[in-house]
């Protein structure tokens, strides 16, 4: 079922009457979620996601805007009604039972035809136990399990009565790295076999990139962009996105255009033809540099970190805004460790230029706008 | 290492210090009255010879328990006691956890019903007996047209005939009947306060869960609200049982001092024997009675902490 939000607005009111200092959580959030997809929704802390979630489960009433369910508007009905599946970001288990309870709670509640008998009850809640592996659990109370425990239970009390919507507030925030990786997989994994419409909220943009199939990008309650993981960041539209998605981080540069020529730091280190003549932010991907001694872009050396496959090079420069810049470059390369300076030619798709009012995108070259939705 | 010791010393001597006060109120006031009452309870017929005058010694042994227990009185004070505890702490608790959800659930007004439903709490026990004696009353009852309390008033609106509630004649269990509506009313208030409070501290997040769920709403009482209410449940369940046992003054407030109607079975309680051995001088026997009701109530709160301590969570 594709979920459909429409200029989905929330605002909260200010608590005192004075201060009018109203909190627009979300503003005019506009995209659809194809049936069957995972959405990654991804932002720094307090942009939104949790309240996004909320309204679409029901739990909050938006201020502004309409979601639909399919072609079924269910802006105002009740979350009871919606058959959603929400993991919260703090778990909500039921403290007073049992994890197997926990479990077996929402699909005691199913009514009518949907009515399970306690056989396949007990059996669909243990198969939900073993696909996050807390089978071995089933009589603790939340309060006798770890962090990473009581969000499997959390998931698995959303999974077990197969929603139409699967919602994930941070569900692996609490994870160890190794278990994270695979919950993340399992995830994946359940969610591509049911195909239910899910949307997996983190701040974490590498597992969002892994395991959506669109992401959207959110910053203070405005969505910045919205596609495919691999164009997002190949494409970002603004500065935020770019800096936001990446690891290790985007290099920024202050930097201006002049003739068609992208300066850095005084020396013209890249074609921009197309472009007037401005100052602009520059970030370049750390893979977007190539070292090569005549190169255009200088840089102080400040290390070299080999990394197996991969040789990191940390450098400094006059006009970077991020506190190092690092790049990485494949081991063939070999740079001098004890040299004072290190020369790079640029990968012209590896570099964004931005207004340095509005930190938006300017394409150069052969650089076009990405495809907007889904 | 030796100036530490001191140092524990010495705030551990304030500390005695700053106690004190306390400590010798508890002392006149506590200590030496459970002391006094175990030691007359123990001495056989002690109180009523010592109003004769003299230096009497006692015996040491246990016929006050025996008298106290082979008098008719007290077994009926007993029944009484128990009857009014078992009927009163199980509706006065059901219908405060009703009231106290409903409460928790009205957001305008939220704060002025609070206040009128905690109204009782503050109010005089005997008044408020006055009042619904009055209420129950029949007055002019014999020799004139008889006219009626509030209650009978209310019974012939719906067609039924007027209850002799209270007054010469009445029955035992109609007696029962008003003492009852009138403890649950007078024990609410601070049942309902503290079931509030535990409501207000309830995370609202596994509401928010249980909708999600979609739990109809009978089940989210019954299978969260209660259960994560259930400590302060325990509580209002066994301080009203203490309470319960402890019943005495809504006796006086409607029935007064005979602590029955005219011509009735006696309401009588174990307190309302107890004060009524201490006002004929018979010390020895309050003091065996006070040490039973001690002993009963200890028991049943024994018995309802162990069961509170299984079905209560956490
Ligand atoms: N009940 C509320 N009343 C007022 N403001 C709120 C309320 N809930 C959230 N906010 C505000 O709305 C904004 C968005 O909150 P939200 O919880 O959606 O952030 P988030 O993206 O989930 O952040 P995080 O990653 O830290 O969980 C925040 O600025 C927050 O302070
Ligand atoms: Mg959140």
């Amino acid at each position: 079922m594709k979920i459909v939000l429409q200029n989905l607005t929330k605002v909260f009111p200010s608590r005192n009457k004075k201060s009018n200092e109203e909190v627009v959580a979300v503003s005019d959030l506009t995209f659809t979620i194809p049936d069957g997809k995972l959405v990654g929704l991804l932002g720094p802390s307090g942009c939104g996601k949790s309240t996004t979630l909320y309204m679409i489960s029901g739990l909050q009433k938006p201020t502004g805007g309409q979601i639909f369910f399919g072609e079924d508007d269910v802006t105002s009905l009740s979350p009871e009604n919606r058959g959603v599946g929400l993991v919260f970001q703090n778990y909500a288990l039921y403290p007073h039972m049992t994890v197997k309870q926990n479990i077996l709670f929402p699909l005691q509640n199913l009514k009518g035809a949907d009515k399970l008998d306690k056989n396949t009850m007990l059996e669909r809640a243990l198969e939900a136990a073993r696909l996050v592996q807390i089978d071995n659990l089933m009589d603790r109370k939340p309060s006798e399990l770890s962090g990473g425990q009581q969000q499997r239970v959390a998931i698995a009390r959303a999974l077990v009565k197969m929603p139409r919507v699967l919602l994930l507030d941070e569900p692996l925030s609490n994870l160890d790295a190794r278990l994270r990786l695979q919950t993340r997989e399992e995830i994946r994994r359940i969610q591509r076999e049911t195909g239910i419409t899910t949307i997996f909220v983190t701040h974490d943009q590498e597992e969002a990139m892994s395991i959506s199939d669109v992401i959207v990008v959110m910053k203070l309650g405005v969505v910045q962009q919205i596609g495919k993981p691999q164009t997002v960041y190949d494409n970002p539209v603004n500065l935020f996105v770019a800096k936001f998605l990446g690891t290790p981080p985007v290099n920024v540069f202050k930097a201006n255009v002049k003739g068609g020529k992208l300066y850095i730091n005084g020396e013209a280190v890249l074609d921009v033809p197309g472009v007037a003549d401005r100052d602009v932010f520059a970030a370049i991907r750390p893979e977007g540099f190539i070292p090569d001694e005549n190169g255009a872009m200088t840089c102080e050396l400040s290390s070299i970190e080999v990394m197996g496959r991969d040789v990191s090079i940390v450098s400094k420069n006059e006009a970077m805004l991020t506190p190092t810049i690092r790049s990485i470059v494949d081991a063939d390369y070999k740079v001098s460790a004890t040299a004072q300076n290190v020369k790079f030619n640029l990968k012209p798709h590896k570099v964004f230029i931005f207004d340095s009012q509005t930190e938006e995108r300017i394409y150069f070259g052969d650089q076009t706008a990405p495809e907007t939705g889904i | 290492m030796k100036n530490f010791l001191q140092k524990i010393k010495f705030d551990q001597w304030k500390a005695w210090i700053y106690l004190l006060p306390a400590v010798v109120l508890l002392l006149i006031f506590t200590v030496w009255p459970i002391f006094n009452t175990l030691r007359m309870a123990f001495w056989n017929g002690y109180g009523l010879f010592k109003e004769l005058g003299g230096e009497l010694t006692f015996e040491f042994g246990i016929k006050n328990f025996k008298w106290v227990v082979g008098y008719g009185g007290f077994i009926t004070c007993l029944k009484n006691t128990m009857l009014l505890t078992v009927l009163t702490v199980p509706i006065s608790t059901i219908l405060a956890l009703v009231i106290a959800v409903c409460l928790n659930a009205i957001k305008p007004f939220q704060r002025f019903l609070q206040t009128i439903f905690f109204l009782p709490y503050v109010t005089n026990s005997i008044a408020i007996g006055m009042v619904f004696e009055a209420m129950f009353n029949i007055v002019g009852f014999g020799t004139t047209m008889p006219s009626y309390g509030i209650i009978n008033n209310i019974l012939g609106v719906f067609g039924m005939d007027p209850v002799n509630w209270i007054n010469a004649g009445s029955s035992y269990w109609a007696n029962i009947a008003v003492l009852t509506v009138y403890i649950v009313w007078n024990a609410l208030p601070f049942k309902i306060l503290i079931l509030l409070g535990g409501l207000q501290s309830v995370n609202k997040q596994y509401y928010d869960a249980a909708k999600i769920d979609s739990t109809p709403r009978l089940r989210v009482f019954t299978k969260i609200t209660v259960p994560l209410l259930s400590p302060m449940i325990a509580y209002v369940v066994i301080t009203g049982f203490i309470g319960g046992f402890k019943e005495y003054s809504s006796i006086v407030g409607i029935f007064g001092d005979d602590m029955q109607a005219v011509g009735g079975e006696s309401l009588n309680t174990m307190v309302g024997y107890i004060y009524k051995q201490l006002g004929a001088n018979h010390e020895g026997d309050a003091s065996a009675a006070a040490l039973i009701l001690f002993a009963i109530i200890f028991v049943v709160t024994m018995i309802n902490m162990y069961v509170s301590k299984k079905k209560t969570h956490y």
